[in-house]
């Protein structure tokens, strides 16, 4: 190896050359490994569930597709990078009003959610206990739906303390994790998405 | 323990030496090895509650056509004693093994994340605590106080309301989720820790063994433990919101279950057995005075472990008429996962070959671990062969096999590792008397008990009996099962005797009583709140190994 | 290896206890040794399994040759300087290529072996026209059904002698509540009864005899009871077995005041007695129930006395069963014991 030759390494030195990675990093990094496999499993059991329900209603006849909370979501990725960008900018104002996009477009989707389970329970009568098809899908929609509400929350934390005048600048770390999250957030609704409402239909 | 005056942590208010301050310094402690010690106690209390369990039904099952215990409390006593052993013993002590040794190795002075590390641990209690509540709270059909009785795999639609009525299986379900975050949350700090708090020089390749096992344990954990808390979210839903996941009379699946519950159960036991790796990994190179022989290999090996285990699940499911595709699929990673296991043991031995063996306690208890899980990882084969399997599956042979390996290979790992560290940990040293009785009765106790299973076994003696008629055989073996764990229990008064005494008066240990060459050694014992007093700096897997050889050091060979 | 030490140590026992037990009741075989197998599929898993257990006992024995004789010649000695330490051998590629290949190459035999079994026990034609039955796993019995032969019963399975005298029996495993197993060691390995789903397995038993069996898959609180007998008989013995068990009874010929006193009470609502208004489908159908060697699901054995004990109080003798404790007076519990026994 190459220390063979070279002087021994001395605590000095050492300290300068060694970096090892940012535990908050590795930390949400290993999070969303775990909740990746909590969502696989919901995600296995609806595809496992597709055609198996024994009665109706069945996907076909009462979803659509929601295309514009999926914009939402999708594109509140997109403003959340735009705000830690004006973070790492130090400019407080514009990342105020990308966050507070980002925290509006969340609300959207949520609001949406609720619409669409709202007229699913109202006028197609597919609750939790109708079927198979019932359960796997207020199932897996209703974990990401409960990851959404979890990033809200904190969203709607970080505006509300940005607001109250925190330097908000000097969390640029904490807001990179959080902006982690909220990424795998959205990244799991495009799998929802595409099993729930392309493949399962 | 030596007051630390700077650390914002214990309030200075409190007197030292007083009860409640003593008592208030544990609950709150946010350190390491303070957490590692609580995980320990914890699941040692645990384990006497679950070996408990186990002598009960030994003692019913000793004779034929016995009456001493109920057939209802019979099942809860083995779906509490499973689910006890494995989510209230076998988590804890991984994660108080890592919790103590891993920041200790790598020269670091906390976890990543030490306020997680002390919220797993509590919610890791309250979970236990809630499932045993169930013996007070949990309604059943014949009323209160109830433990679940569904078996630690709860097998739907065994769980599901129907056949499950009350509230014994909620406790199951609840407790172990809730216990189940405070392990992911103790996985997601271990990783941390490893990769962000290493002391400079400490590369991941000369990291400790135990510290890479205790890595590619957490990343198991990450992975496998998910699946097990969606299952039992799936199964609350069923069980309170009438959701159809499992339930069979409304079209749901009773296989769906077992998959999702082997997806986790069987990374789950390589889970348990990896900090028993570790240990034996530690405590064979300083008892040989060599280093491990092959030590990429063994790590290696054990990543080779973490992949392959996430796709031998079914191995568990052959009996239940699965396509001959697919149980053909899971007989052949079954039987490849046998190769890094392998390598691992012939690793261990070339590292014992050509050394100058110092058979004490810790060593003791390695060298039996060889043994015994050479016999284990040899009926793991024997059960991985599906045809085979269709035979043994759920037969004594199974309860003889994992007994095997997590009793005879993680038990005794552990208790190597008790041996090996309690004088790093307290600063005194176990008695050698009191351990080799206590070794040599368990471990004697130990064959004489599961040794006869795999006979049971080939002699047709089904699982999860609560009683068998006589004349068929299986009599002679169970009373042999039945006087093993008399032994078991008197090796165990030894270890538990010898760790009072040695509390009390054991001779003082110093720091390095091994001659050892990790860096958990090169600290005071017990070491101080913040580790070292200086973070050190290594060159090479053995950093001790160098300062005692300043002619020949390690990293000379890379 | 030591399991397989056992079995050989187990032999002499086993024989001993074989010759008890035969002795004990003609014909029924107690000791339920997967290795002496009456049926292909439980041969072909015998045979299979001695393969892997002469593979692993051998390499336990040079596993364990090599660990013991390291353990004795690298021990420490007294003479040995303590400072002095070994040479200090980081390992060795070829070495770790060698132990990688060895046991990937027995592996692999023993992935091609499994293979070739695997498709002889579950893919293999049980040969022209077996005899169907379908055995229906509750909560704790087994039900029983030949369709095409028109028999119900429980527990207790019949089947004719196969080979060149006569056919394979193939049995459709089905489940009404949870998982259950059903496993007669020494003719087949065990294969689960899944409520919603029907699983084969076929038996061609070559020697008359009693087989039993247990539930292999915990399924609740009398798991342990839930057993079953595979009689092997004669073809002819069996087609009378089934003409008689198909048999509705006659209704004019019974004990008449046992039937309505029977009939009077809420047996009827869970039992079925063919040929009477009894047509419960829940518990086991008792047409024929006295022609049967045991009751309570191959528990006890089927005398008047145990029968009485048992309609007495069935949850005194087999705790938590589904039959409740009807509390039925003397006279009642004479007439329905007596009724029981004279269908035979």
């Amino acid at each position: 190896m190459a220390y063979t030759a070279s002087p021994p390494l001395d605590a000095t030195t050492a300290a300068t050359e060694w970096k090892p990675p940012d535990r908050g990093t590795v930390g949400i990094a290993s999070f969303i490994v775990a909740e990746t496999a909590l969502f696989a499993i919901f995600v296995a059991a609806y595809l496992f569930y597709l055609g198996k329900s024994l009665n109706g209603p069945y996907p076909r006849d009462v979803l659509t597709v929601p295309v514009t909370a999926t914009i939402c979501l999708l594109s509140s990725s997109g403003t959340i990078v735009m705000a830690e960008r004006a973070l790492q900018r130090h400019q407080t104002g514009p990342f105020r009003l990308w966050w507070m996009l980002t925290t509006a477009l969340a609300a959207i989707f949520l609001v949406m959610t609720g619409m669409e389970w709202w007229k699913l329970i109202r006028h197609d009568h597919l609750t939790v206990s109708t079927n198979c098809f019932g359960s796997t899908y207020y199932g897996l929609v209703g974990l990401h739906a409960s990851h959404v509400i979890v990033g809200l929350f904190f969203l709607t934390l970080v505006l509300l303390v940005s607001f109250r005048g925190f330097p908000i600048t000097t969390q640029e770390r904490r807001i990179k994790l959080l902006s982690w999250y909220w990424h795998f957030v959205d990244a799991v609704w495009v799998v929802v998405f595409t099993v729930v409402y392309v493949i399962g239909r | 323990m030596a007051s630390v005056s700077h650390h914002l942590d214990v309030p200075e208010s409190q007197p030292e030496s007083s009860l409640s301050g003593n008592m208030y310094r544990w609950v709150s402690t946010v350190d390491h090895k303070r957490l590692g010690l609580l995980y320990a106690m914890a699941a040692l209390l645990f384990f006497v509650i679950g070996g408990t369990q186990a002598t009960l039904m030994r003692m019913q099952l000793a004779v034929p056509n016995n009456h001493l215990i109920s057939p209802a409390m019979y099942n809860r006593l083995f779906t509490m004693h499973g689910t006890t052993m494995v989510f209230l013993v076998g988590m804890p002590l991984l994660a108080g093994f890592a919790n103590y040794l891993v920041p200790l190795m790598i020269g670091a002075r906390d976890m990543a994340f030490p306020r997680l590390n002390a919220f797993g641990f509590w919610v890791f209690l309250f979970g236990g605590l809630l499932l045993y509540y169930s013996y007070i709270g949990g309604g059943a059909l014949y009323g209160s106080g109830s433990a679940p009785d569904v078996g630690w795999f709860a097998n739907a639609p065994l769980t599901e309301n129907a056949f499950s009525r009350g509230t014994s299986t909620d406790y199951w379900s609840l407790g172990i989720l809730v216990s189940g975050l405070g392990s992911v949350a103790s996985a997601i700090n271990v990783i941390a820790t490893v990769f962000s708090m290493r002391c400079p020089g400490m590369t991941l390749a000369r990291m400790p063994i135990f510290v890479w096992l205790m890595l590619v344990d957490s990343w198991m954990i990450l992975i496998a433990l998910p699946p097990l808390s969606a299952a039992q979210i799936m199964l609350t839903l069923d069980r309170h919101v009438g959701a159809r996941f499992f339930d069979t009379q409304a079209g749901g699946s009773a296989l769906l279950w077992q998959h999702f519950f082997w997806i986790f159960g069987h990374p789950e036991v390589y889970i348990l057995i990896f900090p028993a790796f570790g240990t034996v990994s530690e405590v064979i190179p300083v008892f040989s005075r060599k280093p491990i022989f092959g030590r990429q290999a063994v790590v290696a090996a054990a990543v080779a472990i973490g992949f392959i285990s996430t796709s031998v699940w079914a191995h568990h499911m052959f009996a239940v008429g699965l396509s001959s595709v697919t149980n053909t699929f899971f007989a052949a990673s079954t039987l490849l996962i046998a190769i890094p296991t392998g390598i691992k043991v012939f690793n261990w031995i070339a590292t014992m070959y050509g050394g100058k063996l110092r058979f004490e306690v810790p060593m003791l208890f390695c060298c039996a671990f060889l043994f015994q899980f050479v016999v284990a990882g040899l009926t793991g084969v024997m059960l991985g062969v599906a045809p085979f399997n269709f035979q043994l599956h759920d037969s004594y042979f199974v309860v003889g096999h994992f007994h095997f390996t997590l009793v005879g290979g993680f038990i005794f790992g552990m208790f190597a590792g008790i041996y090996y560290w309690f004088p790093k940990a307290t600063g005194r040293m176990l008695g050698q008397q009191a351990g080799r009785w206590h070794f040599w009765l368990f471990c004697i106790g130990f064959n004489l008990t599961f040794l006869p299973m795999h006979v049971m076994g080939f002699l047709g003696m089904p699982r999860r009996i609560y009683t068998y008629a006589p004349g068929r055989g299986w009599e002679v073996w169970n009373m042999m099962a039945s006087i093993g764990v008399a032994f078991q229990i008197v090796g165990l008064l030894f270890f538990f005797y010898n760790v009072i005494r040695s509390l009390r008066s054991g001779p003082l240990a110093g720091d390095d009583p091994w001659d050892a060459w990790t860096l958990e050694w090169s600290t005071t014992s017990p070491p101080p709140e913040y580790n070292f007093e200086t973070i050190p700096v290594v060159r090479s897997s053995r950093p001790l190994w160098d300062l005692k050889h300043p002619n020949d050091p390690d990293w000379r060979y890379g | 290896m030591a399991p397989a030490i056992l079995s050989l140590l187990q032999i002499g026992l086993l024989q001993a206890a074989l010759l008890q037990g035969t002795a004990a009741k003609s014909g029924e075989r107690r000791i339920t040794n997967i290795f002496e197998p009456f049926a292909t599929p439980a041969a072909a898993e015998r045979d299979i399994g001695l393969f892997v257990m002469l593979i692993t006992a051998a390499i336990f024995v040079a596993v364990c040759a090599l660990l013991i004789s390291t353990m004795i010649r690298f021990r420490r000695k007294p003479e040995d300087d303590e400072r002095q330490e070994p040479p200090q051998v980081y390992g060795s590629n070829q070495i770790e290529i060698a132990w990688t290949f060895i046991p990937l190459l027995i592996i692999f035999v023993l992935i091609g072996v499994t293979a070739r079994v695997i498709a002889v026990v579950q893919g293999a034609n049980p040969g022209p026209a077996p005899v169907r039955a379908r055995i229906i796993g509750h909560q704790w019995w087994f039900e029983v059904q030949f369709p095409e032969l028109g028999v119900a019963t429980a527990n207790e399975i019949h089947v004719p002698v196969a080979g060149s005298s006569g056919p394979a029996t193939m049995f459709q495993l089905e489940s009404v509540d949870v998982i259950h197993s059903f496993w007669v060691p020494q003719l087949a390995g065990k294969l689960d009864m899944v409520p919603n789903r029907a699983n084969t397995l076929w038996i061609d038993p070559t020697e008359p005899g009693t087989y039993l069996g247990n539930c292999a898959e915990y399924c609740g609180t009398q798991h342990a009871n839930m057993l079953l007998r595979v009689t092997v008989e004669p073809k002819d013995e069996f087609l009378a077995w089934a003409a008689a068990q198909k048999a509705s009874i006659n209704v004019n010929t019974q004990d008449v005041e046992g039937r309505q006193v029977f009939e009077s009470l809420s047996c009827v609502n869970c039992h079925a007695v063919r040929g009477t208004p009894a047509n419960g489908k829940f518990g086991p159908d008792l047409t024929h129930v006295g022609s049967r060697q045991t009751i309570a699901s191959g528990m006890i054995p089927n005398t008047p006395q145990n029968l009485r004990a048992w309609v007495n109080d069935a949850q005194e003798m087999k705790p938590g069963v589904l039959m409740p404790n009807m509390k039925l007076t003397k006279q009642e519990l004479d007439s329905v014991v007596s009724y029981l026994v004279s269908l035979k």
